[in-house]
């Protein structure tokens, strides 16, 4: 892969830095959008289950948490319901243009978890985890990132997988089937959400963590000063 | 090869870039309060036309064993307004209308003499739950021909003596497993789940299956959609 780099001369200070054109638009683009719809879906997904929140029997119900209104989206569940099958697209849209994108650039080589970056992965959680040793950084996306973004796209594939189980139990049986059938389908669509939401506080954690430059690479592409140099 | 540039020029190249993300402001405007309405309802009427080319209409529901039917006790009476619209049975007709060529009053037991069908069948609620049931009745498809309804019609529309109202497409209507259902469980349909007759619609979800029916028309135009799609719920709702 050959990443666009730059050197940056200060004119005033005569100092020099290097940037790395780290984040094409069309990622961008997507990140973005598939944050909004990933919010949207879950807060209005969350307003879905509060109709129903059990995943057991209709009589007797036994409800297995009370989630508060404020922290869901629609209102009631015709509102929710509507800007669930709204963003559904959004979300399934932006997931395959990033996908397809991925594919046919060949850039998923630097972020694909692959059986080689297993060894990799103990080092950085010691490291992000338990102050261990920084090891050394020669790609783009350290081994425990490609395993948290790798996992994240299945995460999402299933998300839309279980969310189809439980929408047309009827025209996909066989994914209903596969999951264990409707009840447990939509158990998972809703264990799933929180696996993502799980991915997502991680992700923020770690933006914090790494600091400015590092957001701002999402928003105009270019990163200032990258740690692992440029090649 | 690194090109060497000014920093001047870096920080209009990045505003540049950050430039190109103005398309995804339109995703703000479904948090403008004006245009929020709107936006969803051409969403949801986006994902109803979808769901329509995409479903395949004539796909059977699964049906089930008797071992795996929900006892009718536990069979949930769902009504958005009285579970008993205290129907005289001894006076109740079906009023037909509409692009049939005999239009009028049917009694039950000139539906009845069609022939019955029994079926175990997931009941869906849009609320999340399900039950597998035991219904019984006549085919619409074959009660739409005995009363030479014109089949090329779009829609056969209900209504209910609880003021309820539905519709189904035509495709549906003449669904196989598309029933005016009046027995539950073998036994004739109880009050609270929608006697004397109501819809079986497995492969629609359950607010589809209106009960009651006092009132049905086959016609090309909807007057209005159904009582909860009237309210924001999807029209289309195939499973």
């Amino acid at each position: 892969m050959s990443t666009q780099a730059i050197t940056i001369e200060n004119a005033k200070t005569g100092e020099v830095t290097e940037a790395v054109y780290e984040h094409p638009l069309i990622v961008r683009l997507c990140h973005w959008a598939n944050a909004v719809s990933l919010f949207v879906m879950a807060g209005s997904g969350l307003q879905i289950f509060r109709a129903f929140p059990s995943f057991g029997a209709k009589i007797p119900q036994k409800d297995l948490l009370n989630w508060p209104k404020s922290l869901a989206i629609g209102g009631w569940l015709g509102g929710a319901l509507q800007w669930h099958l709204t963003f559904m697209w959004i979300y399934i849209g932006t997931g395959l243009v990033y996908l397809s994108y991925q594919v046919f650039s060949l850039n998923y080589k630097q972020v694909l978890f692959v059986p080689r970056d297993v060894p990799g992965v103990w080092p950085m959680v010691r490291h992000y985890f338990f102050f261990g040793p920084k090891p050394p950084v020669r790609d783009a996306y350290n081994p425990l990132q490609k395993h948290a973004y790798t996992s994240v796209i299945i995460l999402g594939v299933l998300s839309m997988a279980t969310g189809f189980a439980i929408w047309k139990p009827i025209q996909f049986s066989w994914l209903a089937w596969m999951m264990g059938g409707f009840h447990l389908a939509r158990l998972w669509h809703f264990l799933i959400m929180w696996a993502m939401l799980g991915f997502v506080f991680g992700h923020l954690v770690m933006v914090v963590l790494h600091g400015w430059t590092n957001f701002v690479s999402m928003l105009t592409g270019w990163k200032k000063d990258p740690e692992y140099g440029s090649k | 090869m690194n090109s060497r540039i000014d920093s001047r020029k870096f920080k209009s190249i990045s505003r540049r870039e950050l430039l190109k993300l103005t398309p995804l402001v339109a995703l703000g405007a479904f948090a403008v309060p004006k245009l929020q309405a709107p936006l969803l309802k051409a969403g949801l009427g986006f994902s109803d036309w979808a769901s329509a080319k995409l479903c395949r209409s004539g796909h059977l529901a699964t049906t089930f064993a008797d071992s795996d039917v929900t006892p009718f006790s536990k069979f949930p009476i769902n009504g958005y307004d009285v579970d008993d619209p205290g129907v005289d049975f001894d006076r109740w007709t079906l009023t037909v209308t509409g692009v049939v060529q005999k239009p009028g009053d049917y009694t039950l037991a000139q539906i009845q003499a069609l022939p019955k069908f029994r079926q175990n069948t997931r009941h869906v609620c849009v609320e999340g739950w399900d039950v597998i049931g035991r219904f019984g009745g006549t085919r619409l498809s074959d009660f739409l021909k005995a009363i030479g309804a014109d089949l090329s019609a779009r829609f056969v529309t209900v209504e209910c003596a609880d003021d309820y109202y539905e519709h189904l497409d035509m495709s549906t209507a003449l669904h196989p497993q598309t029933l005016l259902c009046y027995e539950m469980y073998d036994q004739p349909l109880t009050r609270e789940h929608g006697a004397p007759l109501r819809l079986s619609v497995p492969t629609k979800v359950g607010y589809k299956q209106a009960k009651y029916l006092t009132d049905l028309k086959v016609t090309h135009v909807l007057e209005r959609v159904g009582y909860w799609e009237d309210q924001g719920y999807s029209k289309f709702y195939g499973l």
